[in-house]
């Protein structure tokens, strides 16, 4: 690999800063003591500290997940802060009281915290470690009875909601990670989207990690109603520690008849340095669930960041002639490792669903797609397209697909397409001997590979996306 | 044509050039001038594709003796897209494949890349459509072809067009053609000579690196040189092609 393709994409992380801001923590390690801490401190009500306690006592008898093509030295769980949150000053009763420390950091970030100075017609929810700063316009929404804000205060406003959906997708004893998070979530977004209404705007969450030595477990719960829709995104970065940190999530979302939900991820957690010291282990489970008939969930997801990236979201089609989408740019370079994919499990009939997976290794990173396609017996006429490109930019890098098709239809009709291409020496020479330079010619060749994927992100995403995948392969093809 | 008077493009001097250690190039001259047509040939491994190469900058080859300018400036101080912006242009015997950037795309980025270069008007997609219609006449490719991904499932003669019709739109001061005939059927070999002749001007030079005579009659060339072992065995008038076509290489070889 040349030098030249080298440098380009190595660009340093843009947003490995910490905020200096006085912390409220629990001290590190796991408990029932430290849950009942947390659940306190939040002042939960009792049925939440029992789905907690009894999600952790389940968690102690589960083994960490070994299958995935992923390695990395033994998470220590007792050397993990599990709640961390700037220092109340005093109870907030508008944006304009944020800690100016906080307000900095955002902006700095470009998620400027006034709804004035925010992307127009973006409402965010904005997650500071374990805790939400602040959510933008949910006055606004709320007169449209769009329900937007951050988890704890959903718990105490609408403890009915969340009591029934909290755990209806992703069952608090779903798998390890899904297990750890029920028991120690802090917070995260919660979204409603009463029957018949469109949400007019996009619904964001913005999560910052910044306490060193502290895990970020946020929990996402998106419910939309009959015949209601929304577009949802998420976007995260955090600072650069030499430590590896811990991020847990989960997210829900449930379609409910004809309901509408669109998920966008830009994932830019700190993926550690060039030789894999530091940056963030994402090990997240993120599933849908359509419901009702005609229901659609689509995922679109950007993942660049993270020293390991384990993640699948997935679409649960059991609502007749519902669908399900998973758009999927991966990339990885120097040590980041990524298995990643979706499951689209099809109950109802007709169900269908697509599956666009774009995977670029570089350096001496590794990226793999896992999915799995399952069609049970009563879903009639499901249909899957499955489609799965990789991309290896220089010889030190590894991609692989793993896909599992299991039908127990006869009707349903599944496509599987998969290729492997390499940004070699002929084409950036190709793209210099046309005048144009080796960072443009990057740029162009990765987003010509990842078309299929940025047409479904909201229009600042794709252009950010875009801008994203340009900075973390400077320097490294070849 | 030739024209003693005609300002220099290219002067190479004593060219020595090796990939991997080996040395390919061995000491080459050449002289070309504005309006001439020059032709390249010789057998496998004579050095031909390597020196359109070195001239244009491939990152494999490493220049260790002798030199080359362009319009009077060293050559071998510009990197490749340096080279390009100044307008020596390669049309690459293997044209690689760009999924998912199309030829419109790539297209508008070159030209519009070399417009920023001289200082002059970028152009919008639009009137980057207008210019561009016109050019694919040239190579009498379907408009079509604009919006397909670059090279991505075309055949082999449309792939060469495709490097024409890149040439028509950048319009190169000197243009090297590494063995744009082969592969192609008589008419798609006609297609990129009527395209090439059409592009000719008294204020830019073609270079053609060939195997046959086939495209020397439709492309007439100014001066034959004929390479053996990484130099320049022999210089002649077109004749000389059809000298080699009738008696093939052994005589210039012993002879050298």
């Amino acid at each position: 690999m040349s030098a030249a393709l080298q440098n380009l994409v190595n660009q340093p992380y843009k947003h490995g800063f910490v905020t200096d801001i006085e912390t409220d923590s629990v001290p590190k390690g796991l408990s029932e003591d430290v849950i009942r801490h947390i659940s306190k401190k939040k002042s939960e009500p009792e049925w939440l500290l029992e789905f907690r306690l009894s999600a952790y006592r389940h968690w102690l008898t589960m083994e960490e997940p070994v299958w995935a093509n992923v390695s990395y030295p033994k998470i220590d769980f007792q050397d993990i802060i599990y709640f961390t949150q700037p220092k109340p000053k005093k109870q907030l009763a508008s944006m304009d009281e944020v800690d100016p420390e906080l307000r900095r950091t955002f902006e700095k970030l470009g998620v400027p915290l006034h709804e004035q100075k925010m992307m127009t017609g973006v409402a965010v929810d904005v997650i500071f470690d374990s805790v939400s700063v602040t959510t933008t316009y949910k006055a606004k929404l709320a007169e449209i009875g769009i329900i937007f804000c951050s988890f704890s205060e959903a718990v105490h406003e609408y403890p009915e909601l969340v009591r029934q959906y909290l755990g209806s997708v992703v069952p608090s004893g779903d798998n390890y990670y899904a297990a750890l998070n029920s028991a120690v979530f802090t917070d995260g977004s919660f979204c409603f989207i009463p029957k018949g209404t469109k949400c007019p705007m996009d619904l964001s969450t913005y999560f910052r990690i910044n306490t060193e030595g502290s895990g970020q477990f946020e929990r996402t719960l998106i419910i939309a109603e009959e015949g209601s829709s929304v577009c949802y995104l998420e976007g995260c970065t955090a600072p650069q520690f030499d430590t590896n940190q811990l991020h847990a999530a989960v997210v829900e979302l449930v379609a409910l008849d004809n309901a509408d939900i669109k998920y966008s991820t830009v994932q830019n957690w700190y993926a550690g340095d060039e030789n894999g010291k530091g940056g963030i282990f994402n090990f997240v489970t993120k599933r849908g669930l359509c419901k009702g008939v005609n229901s659609k969930i689509s995922w679109t997801q950007v993942e660049t960041g993270s020293a390991i990236t384990w993640k699948y979201p997935s679409c649960v089609l059991l609502g007749d002639n519902s669908s399900g989408e998973f758009y999927s740019v991966a990339l990885t370079n120097h040590l980041q490792q990524a298995d990643t994919g979706t499951k689209m499990i099809h109950i109802g009939k007709n169900t269908r669903s697509k599956i666009i997976s774009k995977g670029i290794s570089a350096g001496r990173s590794s990226n793999s797609y896992r999915g799995l396609v399952k069609v049970g017996s009563r879903a009639t006429g499901a249909r899957n397209y499955s489609q799965c490109d990789s991309m290896l930019i220089g010889d030190r890098c590894a991609a692989n697909t793993f896909p599992t098709i299991d039908v127990q239809n006869t009707t349903a009709t599944i496509e599987h397409e998969a290729s492997t291409s390499k940004i070699g020496e002929d084409q950036m020479f190709f793209f210099a001997q046309r005048g144009i330079g080796s960072e443009e010619a990057i740029s162009m060749i990765i987003n010509g590979f990842c078309k299929d994927v940025f047409v479904h992100l909201p229009m600042e995403f794709a252009v950010e996306a875009t801008k994203l995948l340009g900075l973390k392969l400077e320097g490294s093809v070849g | 044509m030739i024209n003693k008077e005609s300002r220099i493009l290219l002067e190479v001097k004593n060219l020595k050039a090796e990939v991997a250690g080996v040395e390919i190039l061995k000491g080459v001259d050449l002289t070309i001038r504005a309006g001439e047509v020059h032709a390249i040939m010789g057998i496998n491994g004579s050095g031909k594709s390597t020196f359109s190469k070195v001239l244009a900058g491939h990152p494999d080859y490493t220049v260790t003796g002798g030199s080359a300018t362009f319009e009077g400036r060293d050559l071998f101080a510009l990197a490749a897209e340096e080279r390009a912006r100044a307008g020596l242009f390669l049309a690459f015997q293997y044209p690689v494949e760009i999924p998912g950037v199309s030829n419109s795309a790539l297209l508008r980025l070159a030209y519009n890349t070399l417009q920023l270069d001289r200082g002059l008007e970028e152009l919008d997609p639009l009137e980057f459509d207008d210019l561009v219609q016109e050019k694919i006449k040239v190579v009498e490719m379907n408009p079509s072809f604009l919006g397909r991904s670059v090279n991505e499932g075309f055949s082999g003669g449309e792939k060469k067009r495709n490097e024409i019709l890149q040439m028509a739109v950048l319009e190169p001061k000197l243009a090297i053609l590494d063995e744009t005939d082969s592969g192609l059927d008589i008419d798609a070999l006609r297609i990129v000579a009527k395209g090439v002749n059409s592009l000719l001007s008294s204020d830019n030079a073609v270079v053609m690196v060939t195997h046959y005579q086939r495209l020397l009659n439709y492309i007439v060339p100014d001066y034959v040189h004929v390479m053996d072992g990484g130099r320049i065995v022999r210089t002649g008038g077109k004749e000389l092609a059809l000298e080699l076509e009738a008696r093939g290489y052994d005589w210039l070889r012993a002879a050298a």
